[in-house]
C-alpha cells in the first residue's frame, strides 16, 4: 500500500528523521487553520498518490493563513492524473540551501534492498538514473545487517558528498533505514532531502509502500487505509476475506488462483473483441476452496457491481474437486435465490470434472450455462453479455 | 532423471500436525514421497498415522527441530506448512540445519521476512561455495516429479511423467497447463511462486532443466510484476538449447493494482505483460495468447 505524504511525514518524524510542520486538511477552513497553527509561509500541498502534482498546479506558496485557505479552496477537488485531491498538507516554509535524493528500497531482481542517493534532488529521479547515472549513488543493502552508521557513511561517500557532511547524513539515513525496517516498508524514498540556510537536514517530501502482509504485527497499518477513495465494492471483497480488484468492463470473473485468475481476465478481453468489444469486469480469485458460502460471498460482490452482464467461473479443480465446487455453485444460487439475474458460464476443469459437470446439468438451473474448456467458456461470457448491453 | 526432486528424496514436513500440513503430507504421500517425519517441537516425541501409496498404515515421527529430524532420518528435503508469523523462523531453522531443498508454500510471508532467510541461506555455502540450501517459493505449489515424489500441494493426478519441464510463478494455472498437456507428461514441474522475493527463479529451473537429459522441452509461466521473464529470455537466449514455449498473464492488468499475488504488479510501466512477451521472442521463445494457444505451440515440438 502507497501512502500520503502526510502519512510518510508522520511516520518519519515518529522515528526521528527530521521533518517541518505539516498538518493535513479536508476543507478549506482546516486549512487556514493549520496555517495559523504554523505560522509564517506555509505551502500547501495536493495529497495525491501520484507524480507530478506541482506541475499540475497541486503545491501553492502561502504568505498567509487566509492565502492558504484560497490555495486550498482551489486545490481541494482538483484532478491530478485521475486523482481527485480529497485532503491538503499545510507545511511549514522551508530555508532551503540545497536539494538532494535518497532511497531504500525492495531490490526484487537481486533479492535484497538498495539504498540510492544523489547530490542532485527534486529531479525525476528516473530522468536523472538514465541521463546521468553516474550521479546516482546505488548501494546493496544486506536485510540482515541494514544500514548501520559505517554502511550509512559509505552511501553518503559514494554520492560525492564533501566528508564534513557525512555524518550529519549518515544520521538521517540511518534513521529512515528505522522507518524502512520497523514500519514493513518496501519502499522509503525522501525527494528532496533537503539542506537549510542553516545547515540542517530535513526530509521535505516522502513516499513509503508498505507491506501489507506484514499486518499481523503492524496492527496500526489499517488505519492507514484510505477508505474515502477506495471502491465499495473492493471495501466488500475485503470485509469477506476476498480478494477483488474492481475493473471497467461487463463480463464478471471469478476463479482460483491468481495466475489463472489474471489469465481468465486475458482470455475474456480477446473473446471480447468478437462480441463488442466487453471486457472483464474485475479480479476475483476465491483461493483453492471454493466452498459455497465463497462461492455465494464472491458472486454477491460482482452481481452488485452494475456494469456486469454476465458472469464467468472458471474453476480448475486440484485438491478441490470439481463435484465440491459444482455443489457449491448450485448452493450459493440458492442462498443468492432473486438476488442472483445475471446469466451465468461455468468453466469446471480437473479433478472428477465429469461428476461436477454432472451436478450442473441435473440443477438445470435457468441462469447457468456450461462450457468445457476456458476459451469457450470466455466466448460465451463475452456474447452473452454484449447481447445483454445491446438489448437494453 | 528430474530436477531438485525425485524418488530417493527423503521429505520432512515442517507443521506435519497442523490442518494444511496434516492434509498434504496425506496427499504427498499418496503421490509416492518418501516422507520419513516431520517437525512441531511441541510435539516433539510422538508420531502422526497416515497411510502409504500402496494403503498400508505409516507411523511418521515428529521430531523437536530440522536438526534432529535430519540426523535420525537423513531428510534432505523439507516442505514447510507453517502460519505467515512463524514463518521465518521455520525456514531459518531449516536452513540453519543445512538442509538441501526447503520449499516454502505458506502465503502472505512479509517480504522483509523472505529476503531475510533467503540472504541468510546465501552466507552458508557449502564446499562448493553454492548455499547448501535451495529455497523454493514462498506462496507458491511446490514442486513435483510425477511418478516419483511431491513436496507440495500440486494435484497428483492431473498427469504422469513425460519430457516436459515446467517452471511457472502460479499456482492454478500451473495445473491448468499440466492438464492441457497430461498426455505428454511433465519431468518435473516447478512452481516459484509469486511473491516479490523467491528463492528459486525461473533461471534456475531454465538452468536445471537444460541438464536434465529427461527433459525434451520446456514451458515457462509468467505473470505481471518484476523482471524476471525478461531477464530468464536473456538467459534464455545464451544458454538454453531446448526449445522454450511461454505464456504470460495479465495482459489486462491496470498500472497499480496488485492482481492477487503479492509480486504481481504493474508499477511506472514496468513489469507489463506485453514488455515480457516481447522479451521472450526477441529471445526465440513462442509465447501463446493463451493457456490452451500455449499447450499448442508445444504439441507442435513433439509432431516434430
Amino acid at each position: 500500500m502507497d501512502l500520503y505524504e502526510y502519512q510518510a511525514r508522520d511516520l518519519f518524524e515518529a522515528h526521528g528523521v527530521p521533518v517541518l510542520a505539516g498538518i493535513v486538511a479536508q476543507t478549506p477552513e482546516e486549512a487556514k487553520a493549520a496555517a495559523e497553527k504554523i505560522g509564517g509561509t506555509v505551502v500547501v500541498k495536493a495529497q495525491v498518490k501520484v507524480g507530478g502534482r506541482g506541475k499540475a498546479g497541486g503545491v501553492k506558496l502561502a504568505k498567509s493563513a487566509d492565502e492558504a485557505q484560497q490555495h486550498a479552496a482551489d486545490i481541494l477537488g482538483m484532478d491530478i492524473k485521475g486523482h481527485t485531491v480529497h485532503r491538503v498538507m499545510i507545511a511549514q516554509g522551508a530555508d532551503i540551501a540545497d536539494e538532494y535524493y535518497f532511497s531504500i528500497l525492495l531490490d526484487r531482481a537481486n533479492r535484497n534492498y538498495l539504498a540510492m542517493c544523489s547530490k542532485e534532488g527534486g529531479v525525476e529521479i528516473e530522468q536523472l538514473a538514465e541521463e546521468r547515472p553516474e550521479a546516482l549513488a546505488r548501494v546493496g543493502i544486506d536485510p540482515n545487517t541494514g544500514i548501520d552508521a559505517a554502511k550509512a557513511k559509505e552511501i553518503a561517500e559514494q554520492a560525492g558528498f564533501p566528508e564534513e557532511q557525512h555524518e550529519q547524513l549518515a544520521n538521517a539515513f540511518v534513521q529512515l533505514w528505522t522507518v524502512f525496517s520497523k514500519e514493513d516498508a518496501t519502499l522509503v524514498e525522501v525527494n528532496p532531502l533537503v539542506k537549510t540556510g542553516d545547515g540542517q537536514i530535513i526530509a521535505l517530501d516522502g513516499k513509503v509502500t508498505i507491506d501489507e502482509n506484514a499486518g499481523f504485527r503492524q496492527p496500526q497499518h489499517a488505519e492507514l487505509v484510505d477508505e474515502q477513495t477506495e471502491d465499495p465494492l473492493e471495501a466488500k471483497a475485503k470485509e469477506n476475506d476476498l480478494n477483488y480488484v474492481k475493473l471497467d468492463g461487463q463480463v464478471g470473473i471469478i476463479g482460483n488462483g491468481a495466475g489463472l485468475v489474471m489469465s481468465t481476465l486475458d482470455v475474456v478481453a480477446y473473446a471480447g473483441e468478437a462480441h463488442g468489444g466487453v471486457k472483464p469486469a474485475n479480479f476475483l480469485d476465491i483461493g483453492g476452496g471454493a466452498s459455497a458460502e465463497v462461492m455465494a460471498n464472491g458472486l454477491d460482490v460482482i452481481l452488485g457491481d452494475d456494469q456486469v452482464k454476465s458472469v464467468f467461473v472458471n474453476v480448475f479443480g486440484g485438491i478441490t474437486s470439481c463435484d465440491a465446487v459444482a455443489n457449491g455453485i448450485v448452493k450459493a444460487l440458492e442462498i443468492l435465490g432473486d438476488s442472483a439475474t445475471k446469466p451465468l458460464v461455468v468453466r469446471l476443469d480437473g479433478n472428477n470434472v465429469e461428476e461436477g459437470r454432472r451436478i450442473l446439468e441435473a440443477a438445470n438451473h435457468p441462469l447457468v450455462t456450461t462450457a468445457d474448456t476456458m476459451d469457450a467458456g470466455a466466448d460465451k461470457a463475452a456474447e452473452l453479455a454484449h447481447s445483454a448491453q445491446t438489448e437494453k | 532423471m528430474s530436477i531438485y526432486l525425485n524418488k530417493d528424496s527423503k521429505v520432512i514436513v515442517q507443521g506435519i500436525t497442523g490442518g494444511e500440513g496434516t492434509k498434504h503430507t496425506a496427499l504427498m504421500l499418496k503421490a509416492g514421497t518418501n516422507i520419513v517425519g516431520g517437525v512441531n517441537a511441541r510435539k516433539a516425541g510422538s508420531t502422526v498415522s497416515h497411510k502409504d501409496k500402496a494403503g498400508a498404515d505409516v507411523e511418521l515421527p515428529v521430531f523437536e527441530s530440522v536438526a534432529e529430524a535430519m540426523e535420525k532420518t537423513g531428510a534432505d528435503v523439507s516442505v514447510a506448512f507453517v502460519p505467515p508469523k512463524f514463518a521465518k523462523d521455520a525456514a531459518v531453522e531449516a536452513i540453519e540445519a543445512g538442509i538441501g531443498l526447503l520449499v516454502v508454500i505458506t502465503e502472505g510471508i512479509p517480504v522483509q521476512d523472505s529476503a531475510e532467510f533467503f540472504n541468510l541461506s546465501l552466507t552458508k555455502t557449502g564446499a562448493d561455495g553454492k548455499p547448501v540450501t535451495r529455497i523454493i517459493g514462498p506462496n507458491c505449489p511446490g514442486i513435483i516429479t510425477p511418478g516419483q515424489a511431491l513436496a507440495g500441494i500440486t494435484p497428483s493426478n492431473i498427469t504422469e511423467a513425460g519430457p516436459i519441464g515446467l517452471v511457472s510463478k502460479s499456482g492454478t494455472l500451473t495445473y491448468q497447463m499440466m492438464y492441457e498437456l497430461r498426455d505428454i507428461g511433465f519431468s518435473t514441474s516447478i512452481g516459484i511462486g509469486g511473491d516479490p522475493v523467491i528463492g528459486t527463479t525461473h533461471i534456475d529451473a531454465l538452468e536445471a532443466f537444460e541438464n536434465d537429459p529427461e527433459t525434451k522441452a520446456i514451458v515457462m509461466i509468467g505473470e505481471i510484476g518484476g523482471d524476471a521473464e525478461e531477464r530468464a529470455a536473456e538467459y534464455i537466449k545464451a544458454h538454453v538449447t531446448k526449445p522454450v514455449v511461454g505464456y504470460v498473464a495479465g495482459f489486462t492488468a491496470p498500472e497499480g493494482k496488485t492482481m492477487g499475488h503479492a509480486g504481481a504488479i504493474v508499477s511506472g510501466g514496468s513489469g507489463t505483460a506485453e514488455g515480457k512477451k516481447e522479451a521472450l521472442e526477441a529471445a526465440g521463445v513462442k509465447v501463446g495468447k493463451t493457456p490452451s494457444e500455449t499447450a499448442d505451440l508445444l504439441r507442435e515440438i513433439f509432431k516434430g
